[in-house]
């Protein structure tokens, strides 16, 4: 059996281990972020708002044994509020109500939790921005998981102990099947707050109607024959590391030096003219509707709705030749959540293989389950009719399972630490302020 | 500058129209401009009711979103009003405020209206500088005040302030309704009563406040159409009470559902009828 | 409209009058007065003394009455006051040419339909502004049913575009502030007494005459009244700019809402937003004293 799949593959794994990328540095700066050191020095000084947890919880706070101890003896409820991004769950459109999302539906049969999934998060900073109030005050949300990027809003929130500390018996899938990439990454040691939920690749996405020209850098964002309809990315890991990528600067050894030029960069396209936008998630929709003819983008996103939506067969995604970050978004439970159990066991459902697999199968990112990728793979190689085309594409996609050759290309982003955030924050937010 | 003060002008009957023809054309340009501008004002609403009944292809999104092209007839939206829990929250949330603040609203402003049109006492002065403030200000910086406030006070947001800021801002426009009809009511009608042998308050209430009325609910009506519509002011000040012109907006980054269109048209439908049976009553009274 | 409110009452009840009404006014007063002195009053003072703080929103804030940092929000964000400036002053002269002639014929030649037709010019502002600025994103989408169509057609490009411009910017700006614009426009102009314009008539003068020498100086409170009500909440807008603009479109308001609820930088939001309240304050007085109105509460 042809077993193209990187997980299972000796020398991927020897690749990725190599010194460039070892397994730690590869973890360690797949963060953008305040170390936990980092923030905790900061917040060590003073603190009028904002306390670090630099211990756990204390005995019945939540989060603690106790605490879950009391919790699990309640039992997991009837109901879980799961907030994600858009495009990230699977999907059967034949199917109208909770069947239409069949992994979680799967959930709900073997468990008998109701869940209301609502993909309402655009862009880290805003939906940060709309639960803040509440966790300030010390209330419930509203959502029971919540997917966050491993951008500084994450950092923030673990800081401030915003998250609630996952209890180490509730993830049995976690445990068994999780690959080493996403096991004890550098922002959060020991998964005490997250799980990875998918990860995926910054790169561009174009159609095809409009974009004949092949697509080899960020400089052809710059082409005027497409002014007007050009995106980037208004969050500064993305759009800053890419900037230094295209500049031929790894992001992982930058200095404010580079930042700088990074920012410069950046800056020729607000100059251009051509700049439709600085978008969050909502690059999406516009290059859906063909306000966009090519954007900066999320590797699932457009492999999604090429592969599975005809009226969008023309897109196409692609990594500039100078190369493109990685992205992981997190699960993770916000404080006065009104189901922890629920919702970490629901986390914990996806990394049972099966279902790992029927993300993948959907969404085209990153899996954290070397398992999951087996069976996508081995489904690909199986599939008949229609789904043969769609899942053989996936199986083979460089941008859902790279070989060792294409993950040279990924990068990981920059860490972060102390007076670092605020420099950098000064350099390339008023970027997306024009 | 004085504006030589007549009756008021409801009672001349105006010059008749058509006095001076002058070239044939030019008496079109006019009201023809004016009734384009009230296409051109209406245009949004029309686009609104239209796609409301306007069919969707399934996105990426987990639920259906408007598209900018005609795709086919549908009163499904209709039928599924209230699918989106969230957006029926949202609306939930601007309803109770906008009723319970344009309450709040009315009573306070009744009685600072009517206080200001009948009274001369120290402070008035004051208090007409505050009314004028509180209406002029621009949104942003009352939303920013009020977060600055709340933010120090470390009370945390939600309808209670919600309430307390849409009560707020509706005072001013209820003080300046009622005070303009208050001023318009001889006091020497209350003054009759009271020398008929009423009380002063039995006199308020059988005489005053049935003359005021119109002016009283024409505030309220005005307070509540305020705090349906307010979004700076909420997004400063709601936390986690989501109002419905916030959600809305927050929807537009990956597309509005075809739902919000459905409930646009319906508000407009009942407010369009609300004002048009008001107008009509009045005409009647008339 | 100020009438005076004493009527011709027999002066035997006056002193008896003037005696009971001293406490009543207070009593009826207080209680708004009081909400509107805790609930905007004092907040503007918190606003206030939280610009003059320094700090982050981990660490906290403290008092440290920095009066620098209201220089530093100006030089900052200059760009994003001059822009709104810019784009205020240009919607109010649009609104007001556009809103003129409508508010003039319906006072003029509105006859018994006047108030048919104030209504049906307030009809569509029965839905929230979100709402209608989102249907103008909706219509003047790329490929939308307005350029969409003309595009077909062939009378525009295809890369043509509306969104995402200074253009679409001001002309939802001005869309939705119209209303604000004709309505005291209209309540001027029709207390003006046509007895006056014919009397110009009578006197040889054109009808251009008798407008630019009658009408216009009479409708003045007006048009007073209407600049202020549109360019201020003109120059605060940040849903039109967040809704139909792009990169270059930002205005001031944008920065504020951003640097509140986003960055929580609460200083430096707070002075931005004192600082675009004083700009406002001293136009508008300025304005004033060129106008010559001087009671502003007229209106």
């Amino acid at each position: 059996m042809n077993d193209r799949s990187p997980w299972t593959d000796p020398s991927w794994i020897r690749g990725m281990t190599q010194r460039r990328m070892s397994r730690r540095d590869l973890i360690r700066n797949a963060a953008v972020g305040a170390g936990a050191i980092g923030i905790s020095s900061i917040l060590a000084a003073c603190g009028v708002s904002g306390e670090a947890q630099t211990t756990g919880p204390t005995a019945g706070e939540e989060g603690s044994t106790q605490w879950w101890a009391d919790m699990k003896a309640q039992g997991p409820g009837d109901h879980i509020n799961f907030t994600n991004w858009p495009a990230y769950i699977d999907r059967d459109f034949s199917i109208d109500g909770p069947g239409s999302r069949p992994s979680l539906y799967e959930f709900t049969k073997a468990t008998g939790i109701d869940v209301t999934y609502r993909a309402d998060i655009n862009s880290n900073e805003e939906f940060y921005a709309a639960i803040r109030p509440a966790l300030e005050s010390g209330q419930d949300t509203g959502h029971d998981i919540i997917v966050m990027s491993n951008f500084q809003e994450l950092a923030e929130m673990i800081a401030l102990g915003y998250l609630i500390e996952l209890d180490p018996e509730l993830h049995p899938n976690f445990d068994q099947y999780a690959g080493p990439n996403f096991v004890d990454p550098v922002y959060d040691p020991g998964n005490k707050y997250t799980m990875a939920w998918q990860s995926g690749i910054t790169g561009i996405g174009y159609n095809t109607k409009y974009v004949d020209e092949p697509v080899t850098s960020l400089d052809d964002l710059l082409n005027p024959k497409y002014a007007g309809h050009v995106a980037m990315f208004n969050n500064s890991p993305d759009a800053g590391c890419s900037a230094m990528l295209h500049l031929g600067i790894d992001p992982e050894t930058s200095t404010p030096d580079d930042w700088q030029k990074a920012a410069d960069y950046l800056q020729t396209f607000n100059d251009s003219g051509g700049l439709r936008g600085w978008m969050d998630q909502a690059y999406l929709t516009a290059i859906e509707n063909e306000d966009l003819w090519i954007t900066m983008a999320w590797s699932g996103d457009i492999l999604n709705d090429k592969l599975y939506f005809p009226e969008y067969a023309t897109f196409e995604f692609t990594v500039p030749d100078a190369g493109a970050v990685i992205f992981i978004d997190n699960g993770c439970i916000p404080n006065k959540a009104a189901n922890p159990v629920g919702a970490e066991m629901l986390m914990d459902w996806y990394y049972d293989p099966t279902y790992a697999a029927m993300l993948t199968e959907w969404n085209a990112y990153f899996t954290p389950v070397p398992a999951g990728g087996k069976i996508v793979q081995a489904d690909a190689a199986s599939a008949k009719g229609a789904d043969k085309e769609v899942l053989q594409t996936i199986a083979n996609s460089p941008y859902v399972f790279p070989d060792a050759e294409f993950a040279k290309k990924l990068h990981n982003y920059r860490v972060l630490e102390g007076d670092e955030i605020q420099t950098w924050n000064d350099i390339f937010n008023p970027i997306f302020l024009t | 500058m004085s504006a030589i003060a007549t009756e008021p002008r409801q009672e001349i009957a105006p010059a008749p129209v058509a006095r001076r023809p002058a070239r044939r054309w030019t008496r079109f340009v006019l009201p023809s401009y004016v009734g384009a501008f009230i296409l051109y004002l209406s245009f949004p609403i029309f686009v609104i009711i239209l796609f409301s009944f306007n069919q969707t292809r399934g996105g990426f999104g987990t639920s259906p979103r408007v598209k900018t092209t005609w795709i086919g007839f549908t009163v499904d939206w209709y039928k599924r009003l209230f699918e989106l829990p969230d957006l029926t929250a949202a609306l939930r949330h601007s309803l109770t405020i906008g009723v319970l603040s344009a309450l709040a609203a009315t009573a306070l402003g009744t009685l600072l209206g009517l206080a200001l049109a009948r009274y001369r006492f120290r402070g008035r002065a004051g208090a007409d500088f505050v009314i004028f403030l509180s209406i002029s200000a621009p949104e942003i910086v009352l939303g920013a005040a009020l977060a600055s406030f709340f933010v120090a006070l470390g009370i945390s947001r939600g309808l209670s302030t919600l309430f307390l800021a849409h009560t707020m801002f509706s005072i001013a426009f209820v003080t300046v309704t009622v005070r303009a009809r208050a001023a318009g009511l001889d006091p020497a009608l209350e003054a009759a009563a009271m020398d008929l042998g009423a009380g002063p308050i039995t006199a308020f209430f059988k005489v005053t406040l049935p003359l005021l009325f119109p002016g009283i609910l024409a505030g309220f009506l005005l307070a509540f159409a305020l705090s349906m519509d307010d979004f700076v002011i909420s997004q400063f000040t709601q936390g986690p009470a989501t109002m419905f012109p916030t959600w809305v907006y927050g929807a537009t980054r990956v597309g509005i559902p075809p739902h919000v269109f459905a409930f646009a048209t319906i508000i407009f439908l009942t407010g369009a009828t609300v004002a048009m049976v008001q107008a009509l009553t009045q005409f009647r009274r008339a | 409209m100020e009438r005076h409110l004493q009527p011709d009452l027999p002066d035997v009840a006056a002193p008896e009058r003037r005696k009971k009404r001293s406490k009543a006014p207070f009593g009826l007063a207080a209680p708004a007065l009081l909400w509107l002195l805790v609930l905007f009053v004092v907040p503007m003072i918190a606003m206030l003394s939280l610009s003059l703080q320094t700090g982050n929103s981990l660490e906290g804030f403290r008092q440290t009455f920095r009066f620098a940092n209201f220089t530093d929000a100006l030089s900052q964000n200059g760009p994003f006051v001059v822009r709104s400036l810019r784009n205020a002053a240009i919607v109010t002269g649009i609104a007001l040419l556009l809103a003129y002639p409508v508010a003039y014929w319906i006072a003029f030649y509105g006859g018994r339909f006047k108030n048919v037709f104030l209504f049906l010019l307030l009809l569509p502002f029965f839905i929230s502004f979100v709402i209608r600025t989102v249907a103008w994103s909706f219509i003047l989408s790329d490929n939308g049913i307005v350029l969409g169509t003309l595009k077909n057609i062939g009378l525009l490009p295809e890369s043509y575009r509306v969104l995402g411009t200074t253009f679409a910017v001001i002309a939802g700006i001005t869309y939705n502030l119209l209303p604000f614009t004709i309505l005291p426009l209209y309540v001027s102009l029709e207390q003006i007494d046509h007895r006056l314009v014919e009397a110009a008539r009578d006197l040889y003068a054109s009808k251009t005459k008798a407008f630019t020498k009658v009408v216009l100086p009479l409708s003045m409170p007006g048009v007073f009244a209407a600049v202020l009500l549109t360019s201020i909440p003109a120059i605060g807008d940040y849903v039109n700019a967040s809704v139909l603009g792009g990169p270059g479109t930002t205005m001031i308001g944008n920065v504020i809402q951003s640097e509140f609820l986003r960055d929580r930088n609460y200083p430096e939001a707070a002075a931005l937003a004192f600082v675009l309240m004083a700009i406002m304050l001293v136009g508008a007085v300025i304005y004033a004293r060129v106008l010559g109105t001087s009671r502003i509460t007229e209106a």
